[in-house]
Protein backbone atom coordinates (compact mmCIF):
# COMPACT_ATOMS: atom_id res chain seq x y z
CA UNK A 1 0.00 0.00 0.00
CA UNK A 2 1.70 3.15 -1.04
CA UNK A 3 0.11 6.58 -0.67
CA UNK A 4 0.57 9.74 -2.36
CA UNK A 5 1.00 13.25 -0.09
CA UNK A 6 0.15 16.26 -1.54
CA UNK A 7 1.35 19.35 0.65
CA UNK A 8 0.74 22.43 -0.95
CA UNK A 9 1.65 24.99 2.05
CA UNK A 10 5.13 26.94 2.45
CA UNK A 11 6.94 25.25 5.55
CA UNK A 12 7.70 29.28 6.50
CA UNK A 13 4.16 29.65 7.01
CA UNK A 14 2.31 26.33 7.92
CA UNK A 15 3.68 23.53 9.83
CA UNK A 16 1.92 20.85 7.19
CA UNK A 17 5.11 19.22 5.73
CA UNK A 18 6.97 18.81 9.03
CA UNK A 19 3.02 17.49 10.20
CA UNK A 20 3.58 14.84 7.50
CA UNK A 21 7.08 13.98 7.27
CA UNK A 22 6.82 13.10 10.78
CA UNK A 23 3.93 10.75 10.18
CA UNK A 24 4.63 9.20 6.46
CA UNK A 25 6.21 5.73 6.20
CA UNK A 26 9.18 4.98 5.03
CA UNK A 27 8.31 4.37 1.18
CA UNK A 28 5.74 7.37 0.91
CA UNK A 29 5.38 9.32 -1.68
CA UNK A 30 5.26 13.36 -1.15
CA UNK A 31 4.35 15.61 -3.86
CA UNK A 32 4.91 19.36 -3.03
CA UNK A 33 2.48 21.93 -4.80
CA UNK A 34 1.29 25.68 -4.75
CA UNK A 35 3.48 27.35 -1.87
CA UNK A 36 4.61 23.92 -0.87
CA UNK A 37 7.27 24.28 -3.60
CA UNK A 38 9.69 26.55 -1.49
CA UNK A 39 10.24 23.69 0.99
CA UNK A 40 11.81 22.31 -2.20
CA UNK A 41 14.48 24.91 -2.52
CA UNK A 42 18.21 25.00 -1.66
CA UNK A 43 19.85 26.89 1.12
CA UNK A 44 16.60 27.27 3.35
CA UNK A 45 15.69 26.75 7.28
CA UNK A 46 14.83 23.87 6.44
CA UNK A 47 16.53 22.38 3.54
CA UNK A 48 18.32 20.07 6.30
CA UNK A 49 14.80 19.00 7.34
CA UNK A 50 13.80 18.34 3.59
CA UNK A 51 17.58 16.12 3.05
CA UNK A 52 16.88 13.78 6.38
CA UNK A 53 13.03 13.23 4.80
CA UNK A 54 14.57 12.37 1.36
CA UNK A 55 16.55 9.30 3.33
CA UNK A 56 12.95 7.44 3.61
CA UNK A 57 10.53 8.87 1.41
CA UNK A 58 10.56 10.62 -2.11
CA UNK A 59 10.08 13.84 -2.95
CA UNK A 60 8.21 15.52 -5.89
CA UNK A 61 7.69 19.04 -6.79
CA UNK A 62 4.99 20.63 -9.43
CA UNK A 63 7.64 22.29 -11.58
CA UNK A 64 4.71 24.99 -13.53
CA UNK A 65 4.36 25.79 -9.29
CA UNK A 66 8.08 26.66 -9.07
CA UNK A 67 7.49 28.39 -12.51
CA UNK A 68 4.75 30.50 -11.74
CA UNK A 69 6.72 31.71 -8.33
CA UNK A 70 9.96 32.74 -10.06
CA UNK A 71 11.84 29.94 -9.27
CA UNK A 72 13.85 27.77 -11.29
CA UNK A 73 14.73 24.37 -11.41
CA UNK A 74 18.39 24.75 -10.53
CA UNK A 75 17.00 25.89 -6.94
CA UNK A 76 15.83 22.45 -6.35
CA UNK A 77 17.51 19.86 -3.47
CA UNK A 78 19.50 17.58 -4.94
CA UNK A 79 17.03 14.18 -5.33
CA UNK A 80 14.14 15.73 -5.25
CA UNK A 81 12.36 15.15 -8.50
CA UNK A 82 10.23 17.71 -11.01
CA UNK A 83 7.20 16.51 -12.50
CA UNK A 84 4.23 18.27 -14.16
CA UNK A 85 0.68 17.82 -14.05
CA UNK A 86 1.23 14.50 -16.48
CA UNK A 87 3.36 13.27 -13.61
CA UNK A 88 1.49 14.63 -10.94
CA UNK A 89 -1.75 12.52 -12.76
CA UNK A 90 0.67 9.50 -13.41
CA UNK A 91 1.81 9.72 -9.43
CA UNK A 92 -2.06 9.50 -8.49
CA UNK A 93 -2.73 6.40 -10.39
CA UNK A 94 0.54 4.52 -9.43
CA UNK A 95 -0.29 5.01 -5.80
CA UNK A 96 -3.16 3.36 -3.96
CA UNK A 97 -4.24 6.67 -2.40
CA UNK A 98 -4.13 10.45 -2.65
CA UNK A 99 -3.54 12.37 0.79
CA UNK A 100 -3.92 16.18 0.64
CA UNK A 101 -1.75 17.93 3.87
CA UNK A 102 -4.65 20.47 3.64
CA UNK B 1 -8.23 4.66 -14.45
CA UNK B 2 -11.41 6.93 -12.88
CA UNK B 3 -10.76 10.10 -10.57
CA UNK B 4 -13.27 11.99 -8.28
CA UNK B 5 -12.30 15.73 -7.70
CA UNK B 6 -13.03 17.73 -4.62
CA UNK B 7 -12.38 21.51 -4.77
CA UNK B 8 -13.15 23.01 -1.34
CA UNK B 9 -12.01 26.93 -2.35
CA UNK B 10 -13.34 29.21 -4.11
CA UNK B 11 -12.13 31.03 -7.69
CA UNK B 12 -9.42 34.04 -7.27
CA UNK B 13 -9.06 33.54 -3.64
CA UNK B 14 -6.97 30.70 -3.55
CA UNK B 15 -4.42 28.30 -6.22
CA UNK B 16 -6.85 25.11 -4.73
CA UNK B 17 -9.39 26.05 -8.32
CA UNK B 18 -6.85 26.21 -10.60
CA UNK B 19 -4.61 23.19 -9.24
CA UNK B 20 -7.79 21.20 -9.77
CA UNK B 21 -8.57 22.49 -12.86
CA UNK B 22 -5.39 21.38 -14.15
CA UNK B 23 -5.34 18.19 -12.46
CA UNK B 24 -8.80 17.22 -14.13
CA UNK B 25 -7.51 18.35 -17.38
CA UNK B 26 -4.65 16.74 -17.64
CA UNK B 27 -6.08 13.32 -16.49
CA UNK B 28 -9.02 13.79 -19.14
CA UNK B 29 -5.94 14.60 -21.63
CA UNK B 30 -4.19 11.03 -20.09
CA UNK B 31 -7.11 9.12 -20.94
CA UNK B 32 -7.98 9.11 -17.56
CA UNK B 33 -12.17 9.23 -16.48
CA UNK B 34 -13.22 11.75 -14.09
CA UNK B 35 -16.42 10.51 -12.59
CA UNK B 36 -17.40 13.67 -10.91
CA UNK B 37 -15.75 17.28 -9.49
CA UNK B 38 -17.41 17.85 -6.59
CA UNK B 39 -17.52 21.83 -5.18
CA UNK B 40 -17.63 22.30 -1.43
CA UNK B 41 -17.28 24.56 1.12
CA UNK B 42 -16.19 28.19 -0.78
CA UNK B 43 -15.81 25.93 -3.67
CA UNK B 44 -19.30 26.30 -4.83
CA UNK B 45 -18.34 29.75 -6.04
CA UNK B 46 -16.59 28.05 -8.73
CA UNK B 47 -20.33 27.58 -10.25
CA UNK B 48 -21.89 31.22 -9.93
CA UNK B 49 -22.30 32.48 -14.24
CA UNK B 50 -22.30 35.67 -12.83
CA UNK B 51 -18.35 35.86 -12.33
CA UNK B 52 -16.59 38.53 -14.79
CA UNK B 53 -12.99 39.00 -14.16
CA UNK B 54 -11.60 41.37 -16.50
CA UNK B 55 -10.89 40.27 -19.51
CA UNK B 56 -6.90 39.51 -19.79
CA UNK B 57 -7.56 37.20 -16.44
CA UNK B 58 -8.35 33.83 -16.89
CA UNK B 59 -11.97 33.06 -16.46
CA UNK B 60 -11.85 30.29 -13.89
CA UNK B 61 -15.80 28.97 -14.49
CA UNK B 62 -16.32 29.41 -18.12
CA UNK B 63 -12.86 27.04 -17.85
CA UNK B 64 -14.56 24.38 -15.89
CA UNK B 65 -17.68 24.89 -17.84
CA UNK B 66 -16.08 24.84 -20.96
CA UNK B 67 -13.90 21.30 -20.01
CA UNK B 68 -17.35 20.12 -18.11
CA UNK B 69 -18.69 20.79 -22.10
CA UNK B 70 -16.45 18.80 -23.60
CA UNK B 71 -15.96 16.04 -21.78
CA UNK B 72 -19.36 15.78 -20.34
CA UNK B 73 -18.31 16.19 -16.85
CA UNK B 74 -20.32 15.96 -13.79
CA UNK B 75 -19.74 19.32 -11.98
CA UNK B 76 -21.51 18.87 -8.50
CA UNK B 77 -22.13 22.23 -6.22
CA UNK B 78 -22.27 20.81 -2.64
CA UNK B 79 -26.54 22.36 -1.98
CA UNK B 80 -25.95 23.02 2.50
CA UNK B 81 -22.84 24.99 1.34
CA UNK B 82 -24.57 27.16 -1.66
CA UNK B 83 -27.41 28.10 0.14
CA UNK B 84 -24.46 29.86 2.66
CA UNK B 85 -23.20 31.73 0.46
CA UNK B 86 -25.83 32.66 -2.18
CA UNK B 87 -25.69 29.81 -4.96
CA UNK B 88 -28.86 29.51 -6.73
CA UNK B 89 -30.31 27.27 -9.29
CA UNK B 90 -33.80 27.02 -10.23
CA UNK B 91 -35.53 24.90 -7.28
CA UNK B 92 -33.66 26.48 -4.40
CA UNK B 93 -34.94 30.04 -5.97
CA UNK B 94 -38.07 28.65 -5.24
CA UNK B 95 -37.84 26.40 -1.97
CA UNK B 96 -36.10 29.44 -0.56
CA UNK B 97 -38.43 32.55 -2.19
CA UNK B 98 -35.56 34.61 -3.57
CA UNK B 99 -35.89 36.47 -6.60
CA UNK B 100 -32.73 34.79 -8.48
CA UNK B 101 -30.88 32.07 -9.82
CA UNK B 102 -26.93 32.62 -10.43
CA UNK B 103 -25.53 28.74 -10.99
CA UNK B 104 -23.70 28.32 -14.33
CA UNK B 105 -25.82 25.79 -16.87
CA UNK B 106 -23.24 23.00 -16.74
CA UNK B 107 -23.12 22.75 -12.92
CA UNK B 108 -25.76 21.24 -10.90
CA UNK B 109 -26.56 21.69 -7.11
CA UNK B 110 -26.79 18.46 -4.76
CA UNK B 111 -25.70 17.02 -1.46
CA UNK B 112 -22.56 15.68 -0.02
CA UNK B 113 -24.03 11.98 -0.89
CA UNK B 114 -22.68 12.79 -4.07
CA UNK B 115 -19.41 13.04 -2.49
CA UNK B 116 -19.36 9.88 -0.57
CA UNK B 117 -20.91 8.48 -3.96
CA UNK B 118 -17.63 9.81 -5.65
CA UNK B 119 -15.36 8.85 -3.03
CA UNK B 120 -17.01 4.92 -3.52
CA UNK B 121 -17.13 4.58 -7.48
CA UNK B 122 -13.63 6.32 -7.92
CA UNK B 123 -10.41 4.57 -7.66
CA UNK B 124 -9.16 8.06 -6.36
CA UNK B 125 -10.45 10.79 -4.82
CA UNK B 126 -8.02 14.13 -5.20
CA UNK B 127 -8.48 16.76 -2.69
CA UNK B 128 -7.70 20.71 -3.12
CA UNK B 129 -8.07 23.21 -0.90
CA UNK B 130 -6.14 25.58 1.71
Amino acid sequence: MSTLHTVNKSPFEKSSLDACLSRVGAGANVLLLEDGVYAATKGTAVEPRVKQALDSVKLFVLGPDLMARGLSEDRVIDGISVVDYAGFVDLAAENDKVQAWL
Amino acid sequence: MRFAIQVNEGPYQHQASDSAYFFTKTALEKGHEVFRVFFYHDGVNNGSRLTTPPQDDRNIVERWAELGEQHDLDLVVCVAAAQRRGVVDEGEMQRNGKDATNIHPRFRISGLGQLVEAAIQSDRLVVFGD
